[in-house]
């Protein structure tokens, strides 16, 4: 092949077409710039058209009132205010253990990963192929491991109903003679059953691979050469991470941190199999409580036959969307405010 | 001592030709000293190490003399960062790698698996091939070290970071912004801050990954002096490619050649009388 190509300079390549290549290769540019426009518009367009029926037909019950106002079987009268309250608490216990679990995680994945040792390196990989994995199970299959691990614990401690353990009720005396169990703020009971604890501790198993796996990228953002400087100065490998790798790393776990909770605030698979639709008029006591979230109240309210309670629902759905895009905006400032060069 | 010495740098492209000065040229002002009169801050001796099956060094001895400054040359992948990467232990991150013979820093032997790594690299300063500071204010830098190591009063920490910025010479540049970030500051001054992080911890020997080849000339300068200066307090071990650096600022020069030791001596006498033909090969750039 090479051998019949004898001739020298600007001449070598005009022999084998390339003319005719030009044209092809220019098609071929514009050609793929239409295609990139058709995909962005038609994103776009189908983003807008959703945004518009849920305006225009949510926008009827949406003011002040609905966001405080509890669910009604009038559809004027509804409002989300237990679901609002639900989701704030339940997002915020998700958060309290899926952030540290989650963290901690990421640094031991990536910070004290193995060198040495042939299986120990393959239970490494093993591991953070099946996080990875863990990130793609839909989010009901998360809700039946909840019911089972965290609802009933497994039967070890009786019925939700009749726990074996609880502390924080004592006997009350109505005026009437009635007594019943009242229950403090800080009421615990083993089961746990369908309370806020279960449905957090079931959210910090949806997004846990999730807090994992962006952290880890966030630390693995940090370069190596930090490292060696901190551990050239005398640092143990735990003032290391702790003085440079993970300070470096928080710009990025927060931003992966919120985009996980924004996840996990519109979650309604798992919420649905841990709280199940119940007509939740008051806001949770304590995390062992009744509690319904916004995705669940919103799926309550379409259901429902009536024509009107579907516009309800298109209004839970724009408060659901102004909170993601509130969870969103404030990653993408933190994500701009805190994103430093690192070297 | 004060010798404009342009003439040095013949083939760098120098934008501020001028303005470059080198304070010491030991080469020209340095008597010849024979290293194994000097006192020993390392001492190397049937040192071999491996990368796997791959053979990088193989049994060098010799000493590091103290107080002075040791310069190693040699084509790349000779085994010069290898070295100092033992000496300071930053080889044990290196799962493949090992090593047998003797490696001692004032008799403390560095190889032990019973040594404390922490304390041995706080006695061994390194200051890697490109500048390193870490995304935190200038201060911090300098306090890193000590405060690893133990709990220091606001002025303890001052004085502490004033002394090696001083050592260092950049407190004069940069003491009215102690508290502004590092990665303000330009490559040869980010360089220089992570001098003062090194001596900060009080280390006993310096070591210098090819601390210019990320810089300019000027900031080249700058370093260079810096180790004259050095040199009266610290044992300085440099790796370098720059054949004119390792004859400016060292006392003793070592070549390896494919992780042997060919020669070691005075650095006037390697520079001016190699006694070996792969040495006068080397540096008259006949090959590598």
């Amino acid at each position: 092949m090479s051998a019949e190509v004898t001739t020298f300079g600007p001449d070598r390549l005009s022999r084998h077409g390339r003319a005719a290549s030009i044209a092809l290769r220019m098609l071929k540019d514009r050609g793929f710039v239409v295609i990139c426009i058709l995909a962005a518009t038609s994103s776009i367009l189908v983003l807008s058209w959703l945004l518009w029926s849920i305006l225009s037909s949510g926008l009827t019950y949406l003011d002040w009132a609905f966001l405080d106002d509890v669910p009604s079987r009038k559809p004027e009268k509804a409002g989300m205010g237990p679901a609002i309250i639900g989701s704030v608490l339940v997002c915020a216990v998700c958060a309290f253990f899926a952030l540290p679990i989650g963290v901690g995680s990421a640094v031991f994945l990536e910070e004290y990963k193995p060198t040495k040792g042939k299986w120990v390196k393959r239970l490494h990989a093993f591991v953070q192929l099946n996080i990875s994995n863990l990130a793609g199970v839909p989010s009901i299959v998360y809700g039946i491991i909840g019911l089972t691990v965290f609802v009933e614990m497994f039967g070890l401690f009786g019925s939700a109903n009749d726990p074996a353990l609880a502390i924080g009720s004592h006997p009350f005396e109505a005026s009437d003679g009635s007594s019943y169990l009242e229950q403090a703020w800080y009421y615990f009971q083993l089961p746990i059953g369908r309370g806020v604890l279960a449905g957090a501790l079931t959210l910090m198993l949806v997004i846990l691979p999730v807090v994992i796996i962006s952290a880890q990228e966030a630390l693995r953002a940090v370069p190596d050469s930090l490292r060696h400087a901190a551990l050239g100065v005398g640092a143990t490998r735990w003032q290391m991470v702790s003085k440079v790798s993970l300070p470096a790393a928080v710009p990025g776990i927060m931003t992966g941190s919120i985009l996980a909770m924004s996840r996990a605030i519109g979650e309604a698979a798992p919420m649905l199999v841990i709280a199940g639709i119940v007509f939740i008029t008051y806001t949770p006591l304590h995390l062992m409580d009744d509690f319904t979230v916004m995705p669940l109240q919103i799926y309550e309210w379409a259901k429902k036959p009536q024509e009107a309670f579907h516009a309800v629902a298109a209004s839970g759905i724009i408060v659901l969307l102004a909170v993601l895009l509130g969870f969103n905006a404030l990653a993408v400032f933190i994500r701009n405010k805190f994103h430093k060069p690192l070297s | 001592m004060m010798e404009p010495s342009e003439a040095a740098l013949p083939e760098e492209p120098v934008a501020t030709h001028e303005e470059i000065t080198f304070k010491t040229d030991l080469s020209q002002t340095r008597p010849s000293e024979d290293p194994q009169d000097l006192d020993a801050a390392v001492r190397v001796e049937r040192f071999s190490s491996w990368y796997g099956d791959f053979q990088a060094l193989q049994a060098l001895s010799f000493v590091i003399p103290e107080n002075r400054i040791t310069a190693f040359i040699g084509p790349s992948g000779c085994g010069k960062s290898t070295l100092l990467r033992w000496i300071n232990r930053m080889n044990d991150l290196v799962p493949s790698a090992r090593a047998e013979g003797v490696l001692e820093l004032h008799g403390t032997d560095l190889l032990s698996s019973q040594a404390d790594v922490v304390d041995l690299r706080r006695r061994v300063g390194m200051v890697f091939q490109k500048p390193n500071p870490f995304p935190k204010s200038i201060y911090d830098n300098v306090a890193f070290g000590p405060r690893l190591h133990r709990k220091l009063s606001r002025s303890e920490t001052d004085d502490l970071v004033e002394q090696s910025l001083n050592d260092a010479a950049l407190w004069d540049e940069v003491k009215d912004r102690l508290k502004a970030s590092a990665l303000s500051l330009s490559g040869g001054q980010q360089q220089r801050l992570c001098i003062a992080r090194a001596v900060a911890c009080g280390p006993e020997i310096l070591l210098m990954d090819e601390p210019c080849s990320a810089l300019d000339p000027k900031s080249t300068a700058a370093i260079e002096n810096l180790m004259a200066t050095l040199r009266q307090h610290y044992t300085i071990a440099i790796v370098t490619h720059n054949m004119q650096q390792a004859a400016r600022t060292s006392d003793f020069t070592a070549f390896l050649y494919q992780g042997e030791l060919i020669e070691f001596g005075a650095t006037q006498q390697i520079f001016t009388k190699p006694e070996q033909r792969e040495t006068e090969n080397y540096i008259t750039g006949r090959f590598g």
